[in-house]
């Protein structure tokens, strides 16, 4: 099997739609490692990538009053058991252009592996983005994930982005993400995370609410089980008159699992508003009791709590 | 035979007796009511009955079917045929109502099921059983997830309280499915006009009966405060 197609294989048990990657109206990048193996570009949309010695790195931009109709799918991923990836991403959506990121970041066998993805993003005035991104680490547990991400958001941009890592092994997971968001900007930052063994996760998601009337939430959701570990700061900043953000991290930890969670509010402007929200516990005695009496097994029961809250 | 038969049940929370030498009876598809003020050990009953955490009989039985279910655990019971909709329902981050009603029956349609509550299930079936719901929606809800699981007892508790309580009509129409399916109610309440829906009805004070049978003779007993229990001064809140 070749590399494009193992990756591709991966990526389709990871979630990903392989049938997309095929479609003639639809950009995609796909590496291993640091080989770019595949890659398509669509009318509206510029992609610059070369390989480096360790990884990838792209420029992205998408032109100004540009609506792209379907997503653009972003396959990174390491198939052997040990290696290093490293992705640079500039990312630009222009004046008054949209776009929706599909990712899947794919390390099946990681035993020794480490992917560290470095983006800066500009999202242009009146702009759109949507980025999601699915891991799959697999089994083992041996994997460095450290994806950071600088975004700003201009004056009536938007930008969307969620994390999901809830299937196979955590292993070490390092995000740091920081939004800045202009007049009448809105973010949400949204990280789904079940870790399990003695998988550590650490998660920073900032946003600054620079601009007047700019919006922001930051929604974190992390299961644990085993000796695995957490901790999740949410961090926003309210600086402009009619600002509005709101930090809400919810852990469940069952087992000998420990969650932290630092939520930092700082307001400097007192038009500002900025609230939050943090619970960590075990799964909850009242649910639990109605979905038992439903019929289901204590297991059961959690599974369903643990899967609602990861969905 | 009756399908629940409790026998001399007492519990005790710390050091205060909540149910002492309680007995009563449901029969196969009777609606029996329990009636009574706040703090006299109706909801404490059906903790019980259901097997919730910490709430473990002192002394007596508790018979479902014809087995003693007193050691047994909240999902063992469910499987027997009992189940609960609890006076005010948790909620659910990530699981849609069309989720939440097929629980245990994946792949059926829940839809006949809200109709039966009042809701639309175009409207309701996407959404999910979280904060977004009002009080009422999600009691509504509760009450159609225990319809779709065409129990043999279904513990209603307190279907008519709170901010976003159901309407008498809406209980009636409730009730109603519930004989439909051939299911036994224990209706748990405070509003005696609720009780004159049952086949039978039994006031609770201090966590004794203090009157059985008739739901009229009961409804009316209630109503005169004169409960020889408390004298009257339990019930005098009615």
């Amino acid at each position: 099997m070749s590399e494009l197609d193992a990756l591709l294989k991966a990526f389709g048990e990871a979630g990903g739609d392989k049938g997309a990657l095929a479609s003639e109206d639809t950009a995609h990048l796909v590496a291993s490692g640091h080989k770019l193996l595949s890659m398509k570009s669509v009318e509206g949309l510029e992609v610059d990538t070369h390989e480096t010695l360790s990884g990838i790195s792209a420029k992205v931009t998408v032109k100004e009053d540009v609506k792209m109709k379907n997503p653009v799918h972003l396959c990174f991923g390491v198939l052997h058991k040990k290696g290093t990836q490293k992705i640079k991403m500039d990312v630009k959506l222009e004046k008054n252009s949209s776009a929706h990121f599909i990712a899947h970041c794919v390390f099946p066998n990681a035993q020794k592996v480490r992917h560290i993805m470095d983006a800066v993003v500009e999202i242009g005035e009146g702009a759109e983005m949507r980025y999601s991104e699915t891991h799959y680490h697999g089994p083992y547990g041996g994997i460095e994930v450290v994806p950071k991400a600088v975004v700003r958001i201009a004056q009536n941009g938007r930008y969307f982005a969620d994390f999901t890592l809830i299937d196979g092994r955590v292993g070490a997971l390092d995000i740091d993400y920081a939004v800045e968001a202009g007049e009448n900007a809105v973010t949400e930052l949204t990280a789904r995370v079940f870790g399990h063994a003695n998988d550590e996760i650490k998660i920073k998601e900032s946003v600054v609410l620079a601009g007047e009337n700019a919006r922001g939430l930051i929604k974190t959701r992390v299961a644990l089980e085993d000796e695995s570990s957490a901790e999740v700061t949410g961090i926003t900043e309210g600086n402009a008159a009619g600002a509005r953000g709101h930090v809400d991290c919810m852990e469940i930890v069952k087992d000998k699992a420990v969650a932290k969670a630092i939520p930092i509010v700082n307001v400097t402007n007192p038009l500002a508003k900025v609230t939050h929200e943090a619970a960590i516990g075990s799964v909850d005695k009242r649910q639990m009791e109605t979905l038992m009496a439903h019929g289901l097994t204590p297991e059961e029961a959690v599974d369903v709590i643990v899967k609602g809250i990861l969905k | 035979m009756p399908i629940l038969g409790i026998k001399s049940l007492a519990y005790k929370a710390g050091n205060k007796n909540i149910l002492e030498g309680f007995s009563l009876t449901v029969d196969p598809a009777e609606v029996h009511a329990v009636l009574g003020t706040n703090g006299t050990g109706k909801s404490t009953l059906a903790y019980l009955i259901m097997g919730c955490e910490g709430y473990r009989p002192l002394s007596g039985e508790i018979v479902f079917d014809g087995k003693v279910i007193n050691d047994l655990k909240v999902h063992e019971r469910a499987t027997l045929g009992i189940t609960m909709a609890w006076q005010e329902p948790v909620r659910f981050e990530g699981i849609s109502v069309r989720d939440y009603l097929a629980l245990k029956n994946r792949g059926t349609d829940p839809s006949q099921y809200l109709e039966m509550v009042g809701l639309s299930p175009e409207m309701y079936l996407g959404r999910m059983v979280d904060k977004c719901l009002s009080g009422g929606e999600r009691k509504r809800i509760e009450l159609a997830s225990v319809l779709a699981l065409h129990p043999k007892l279904a513990i209603l508790d307190e279907p008519d309280s709170g901010i976003d309580m159901l309407s008498t009509q809406d209980i009636v129409n409730v009730i109603s499915a519930f004989k439909k399916n051939g299911s036994s109610v224990l209706l748990i309440t405070h509003r005696e006009e609720i009780v004159l829906i049952a086949d039978r009805a039994s006031q609770i004070c201090n966590g004794r009966i203090v009157c059985s049978g008739n739901p009229e003779k009961v409804a009316e007993y209630y109503k005169s405060r004169k409960c020889f229990v408390c004298d009257g001064e339990v019930c005098a809140y009615v």
